[in-house]
């Protein structure tokens, strides 16, 4: 089985439970129709990062308060920022199943949460590749959202990397991001190599998660 | 004054803005705007350079400034543009050394928030920061207003109808197109085209995104479309990566060599985006030093649009979809009053999927506030599909609002030969844009014969010239009247129908079905009248795209008329199908029962089955029997985890269809008196993330509860009012953030306060337990199916 395939599985809810026919044709179709009508795009760029006291750091013009990625960061001087979006169709794709065909909608929905993780996944190999040739290491993603690294931290991201105009990604009032498939992160960039997998799923603590990965 | 000598000679925009700024010192995410104040003399200085380098027009620092994206606590916005366009005056000043006549642009770009219905931004409140910052700019004295680096033509439209009403200043209006020539929301380089000329803005083109070559081929197809000047403003070159950043390296003569070729192939107004500079501008000016301007070319095609996509009624005739219609559709009427609006969206994408191009609206029916369904069917229906609609009433009011939101150009069905309602449509035709149908009757009535009816299409065509508007945006209807009470109502038609495609030289259009009205099995007589009026030059019938009749008559004429290239569309459809139709042959009797169907998620068989269950049994031994079981096997299994959530909905989509066999069978009987329990859902406000709550949607009516949605982002107030208004018992509320919770609690606060029997549901991600407890819920859903449960407890139905 395909690893996007696998992951749109564990988005479902199937845990260690085997996907049945009907819905595995169903997760194909949908990756079929979303190859079509996903437009992937990327933006990043880099920033120096500036470790602050206690609990402050900034990335180029940005400052944060967060424990977190201040951890996440520890002997980065830079940082990378990054906005990645499927794109406005997928987001009609889902309108429109909702109405339709609710359990189309429910497998989009969770084969283009797929879809984008793996589009990361690439892109970051590829960066990884790029900046292991001068010695670089890269750090997992880290994004908006995730532990103390306030939400609201997303304005200045977008604006950093002038999303809206280069790739189409904005956000609400509320600082969600639109098209609702996308994703802004941090990524540091250190000299030390640690042994940093690309995917967080298995470091968090929530082990009973239906979501987790190879449980 | 620019507007006269636009067109008739080259002009010259400058470059870029940002780029330069970040070599003097900002920073990336920095708001540039502030350098106006800040840093005036280095603003006054880039614009200085620009005019030196022969630019005619400067853009002021003004990109971002607008109250959605300029947020600072020091500055004012109406101070930041004053200054931006005193800076850009002064530039000018100072720069000018030959005496020229040059403008300051007041520069508008997005506000970098996406519009409703697939972002959280109204079309009013962006139209309203618009407007803001463009009177500051006027009154600070720029010249024009440019609006640049779009990439949603629904924003657009706000920004040029700001701009149109707020301000006395040209309009021009760039995009940013892909190499395919699309925007990033969708659109083609035709409907933008089709949307602004409509708008009539005063010129037009592209600029960013790509660099001067990338655009050769894009503008090759925008000067296809567009009579207007066109504007070409590339970056210099496609942006490249290094160390995380970006730059562009077209050098300035290479870049002038191919902006000369851009000015020969017809581009009146260029200049250049990111990564250009005075250098480049400089060498563009010499390069294209007396280079005559060629005059834009008047085009005359019929275009509507919308925001993905542009439709052309050519020779190829289209098909305008009639289903969204009140008109002798009881079900519709009945969805209109009860406001349920999935219904409309369900009947748009069917029509879609049957092959219409375009799609009639009507929301035309005693006591309902037209305007303001008009308005909202018409938002709901670009939501869903990417079809041109054709806004069809005969209220003026509820035609300029839906004309207003609607996001391309649309049809506009329609006018007639009265001078009232020519009066009355050709004003909104001349500021909207839109392609108007023109009904041939007048204060005499319908003209018996053909002449008459052409005499009066020519009356509106003449008197639409008027306006401005010209007869490309007019589509004429010489009326199908009905055979029935006038034996030669056909003829007439038929007749009508030729004339005026030959003498007038319009499109034409066509109520197809009219023809019928009192005969048995009508489908056999209108598609027959349907191919003889293609025959006799029908541009646009209104049909059903349902019925096969009709679309078998316009897949025949199609092949048979060239239309259909190496038979692709007729043999994609009927390819491998046997020759005779053996519709009425029954289907293969199964021995499936409706609950394995259920159970097994089979929509297609859960259909038949209860079609031929309803002929032999009554409802509700189908709903106890069969159904309901069904249900709470799966239900059972989803909570034991043998069942999953895809194959939970499977189910329960196959158990609506039977829902829906049985209510269309039993409907308005008394066999089908079901007590509907009304449970109230909505996404909370902040949040737009709702396939949580259509989730327990649908599995809530598969349980014959009568669910009111009010979709995503709803005000508490909403909410309060809705469960006020319909004495609601239950309502469910879904958040998936943190950040969102908090519009949680507020609504369960005012609920409490307000309507206290009320009872609240939550559910989403970020919830659990303790956090619904700490927010005051009665109920905290971990799934879809506790929902369910929970919704049957509160009713008394365990």
């Amino acid at each position: 089985m395909d690893a996007r395939i696998k992951e749109a599985v564990r988005y479902l809810g199937y845990g260690g439970h085997a996907v049945d026919e009907q819905t595995l044709a169903l997760i194909e179709d949908s990756f079929r129709e979303l190859d079509r009508a996903a437009d992937r795009r990327i933006i990043y760029r880099i920033f120096d990062v500036i470790q602050g006291e206690a609990e402050e750091l900034a990335i180029g013009n940005m400052a944060i308060v967060s424990r977190n990625l201040k951890k996440n960061l520890r002997d980065c001087k830079e940082a990378l920022i990054l906005g990645a979006t499927l794109g406005i169709g997928v987001d009609r794709m889902l309108k429109r199943y909702s109405l339709t065909d609710m359990a189309r909608a429910v497998v989009l929905q969770a084969a283009s949460a797929a879809l984008l993780e793996e589009y990361l996944d690439a892109c970051q190999k590829k960066l990884q590749e790029e900046f292991a040739a001068e010695g670089k290491y890269l750090r997992p993603r880290f994004s908006p959202g995730y532990g103390d690294f306030d939400i609201r931290n997303q304005e200045m991201i977008l604006r950093m990397l002038q999303a809206d105009k280069s790739i189409g990604l904005t956000m609400t009032d509320s600082f969600m991001l639109t098209p609702i498939k996308s994703v802004t992160a941090v990524m540091g960039i250190s000299r030390k190599k640690e042994n940093c997998p690309i995917q967080g799923c298995e470091n968090c603590r929530k082990k009973d998660c239906i979501y987790r990965r190879n449980t | 004054m620019i507007k006269d000598r636009l067109g008739k000679e080259l002009l010259f925009f400058d470059g870029g803005m940002g780029t330069l700024l970040q070599e003097r010192g900002l920073k990336p995410g920095e708001l540039p705007e502030i350098w106006n104040i800040e840093h005036t003399e280095e603003v006054f200085d880039i614009h200085r350079q620009y005019f030196e380098a022969g630019s005619d027009i400067v853009l002021a620092n003004t990109f971002g400034a607008n109250a959605l994206k300029f947020h600072s606590d020091e500055y004012e916005l109406e101070d930041i543009v004053t200054a931006a366009v005193v800076s850009a005056k002064e530039g000018a000043n100072f720069g000018v050394h030959d005496g020229r006549e040059v403008y300051v642009a007041m520069d508008v770009g997005p506000t970098g928030k996406l519009l409703k219905p697939m972002g959280d931004l109204s079309f009013e409140e962006a139209y309203e920061a618009f407007a803001e910052t463009m009177r500051y700019g006027e009154e600070a004295g720029a010249d024009l207003i440019h609006i640049e680096t779009m990439s949603d033509t629904y924003e657009v439209k706000a920004a040029v109808l700001a701009a149109k009403e707020h301000t006395k200043l040209p309009v021009f209006v760039t995009l940013i197109f892909d190499e395919k020539g699309k925007l990033l929301t969708g659109g083609d380089i035709p409907g933008v085209i089709a949307m602004l000329e409509g708008l009539r803005v005063d010129a037009l083109g592209m600029n960013c995104g790509l660099g001067p070559e990338q655009m050769l081929p894009l503008l090759e197809e925008v000067l296809k479309y567009t009579s207007l000047p066109v504007i070409v403003k590339p970056n210099a070159g496609l942006p490249k990566q290094k160390d995380g950043v970006t730059y562009y390296d077209v050098e300035p003569e290479s870049f002038a060599k191919t902006m000369k070729r851009i000015a020969e192939l017809g581009a009146c107004v260029i200049g250049g985006c990111c990564g250009t500079t005075p250098e480049h501008i400089r060498a563009m000016t010499a390069a294209c030093k007396g280079l005559a301007v060629k005059e834009p070319e008047k085009k005359d095609r019929t275009v509507v649009s919308s925001y993905g996509r542009a439709v052309e009624i050519g020779d190829m005739p289209v098909i305008i979809g009639e289903r969204i219609n009140p008109t002798g559709k009881k079900k519709l009427k009945q969805a209109l009053k009860d406001h349920d609006m999935d219904y409309l969206l369900k009947e748009a994408i069917m029509q879609q999927e049957k092959g219409a191009h375009i799609l009639d609206v009507n929301a035309g029916l005693p006591d309902l506030d037209e305007r303001a369904v008009l308005e909202e069917a018409v938002k709901e229906i670009q939501s869903v599909t990417s079809l041109p609609l054709q806004i069809d009433t005969v209220n003026g009011e509820a035609m300029e609002a839906a004309m207003r939101i609607y996001n391309g150009k649309p049809m506009i069905n329609s006018v007639n030969g009265k001078q009232e309602s020519m009066e009355q449509v050709f004003p909104l035709v001349q500021k909207y844009g839109g392609v108007v149908v023109g009904l041939t009757l007048d204060e005499d009535g319908i003209p018996e014969t053909a002449e008459g009816r052409l005499r009066i299409a020519e009356k509106i065509i003449a008197e639409a010239a008027k306006y401005g508007i010209d007869k490309r945006d007019i589509v004429i209807d010489v009326l199908a009247m009905t055979i029935s009470s006038d034996a030669d109502g056909a003829k007439t038609t038929l007749e009508a129908l030729r004339l005026v495609r030959e003498r007038c030289g319009v499109r034409t259009v066509l109520g197809v079905s009219n023809i019928s009205f009192g005969l048995p099995c009508r489908p056999v007589v209108n598609s027959h009248f349907y191919t003889m009026a293609l025959q006799n030059g029908l541009s646009a019938g209104i049909i059903n795209p349902a019925s096969e009749d009709m679309m078998r008559a316009y897949d025949s004429f199609c092949a048979l008329m060239g239309y259909d290239e190496n038979f692709e569309r007729y043999i994609g459809k009927y390819g491998g199908r046997p020759a005779e139709n053996k519709a009425s042959a029954a289907p293969e009797p199964s021995e499936m029962t409706l609950a394995s169907a259920i159970e097994k998620g089979l929509k297609e068989e859960a259909h038949q089955i209860t079609a031929r269950l309803a002929a032999e049994m009554e409802p509700l031994e189908i709903i106890n029997q069969e159904l309901v079981p069904a249900l709470d096997r799966v239900g059972k299994g989803f909570e034991q985890g043998t069942v999953f959530l895809p194959q939970l909905l499977m189910s329960a989509e196959a158990a609506k269809n039977a829902f829906a066999v049985i209510k269309e069978r039993f409907m308005g009987t008394d066999a089908l008196t079901e007590r509907r329990d009304k449970v109230i859902l909505a996404t909370v406000k902040g949040d737009i993330h709702d396939i949580g709550k259509n989730i327990v949607k649908v599995l809530l009516e598969n349980y014959s509860f009568e669910v009111i949605d009010l979709g995503k982002d709803v005000e508490p107030e909403t909410v309060l009012q809705k469960a006020v208004g319909e004495n609601v018992k239950l309502v469910g509320l879904s958040a998936l953030m943190t950040t969102t919770v908090a519009s949680m609690e507020e609504t369960i606060k005012l609920l409490r306060k307000q309507k206290p029997d009320c009872l609240v549901m939550v559910g989403g991600a970020v919830l659990n337990q303790e956090y619904a407890d700490r927010i005051g819920a009665d109920f905290y859903g971990k799934d879809a199916m506790q929902s369910v449960y929970y919704a049957q407890k509160v009713f008394g139905r365990e």
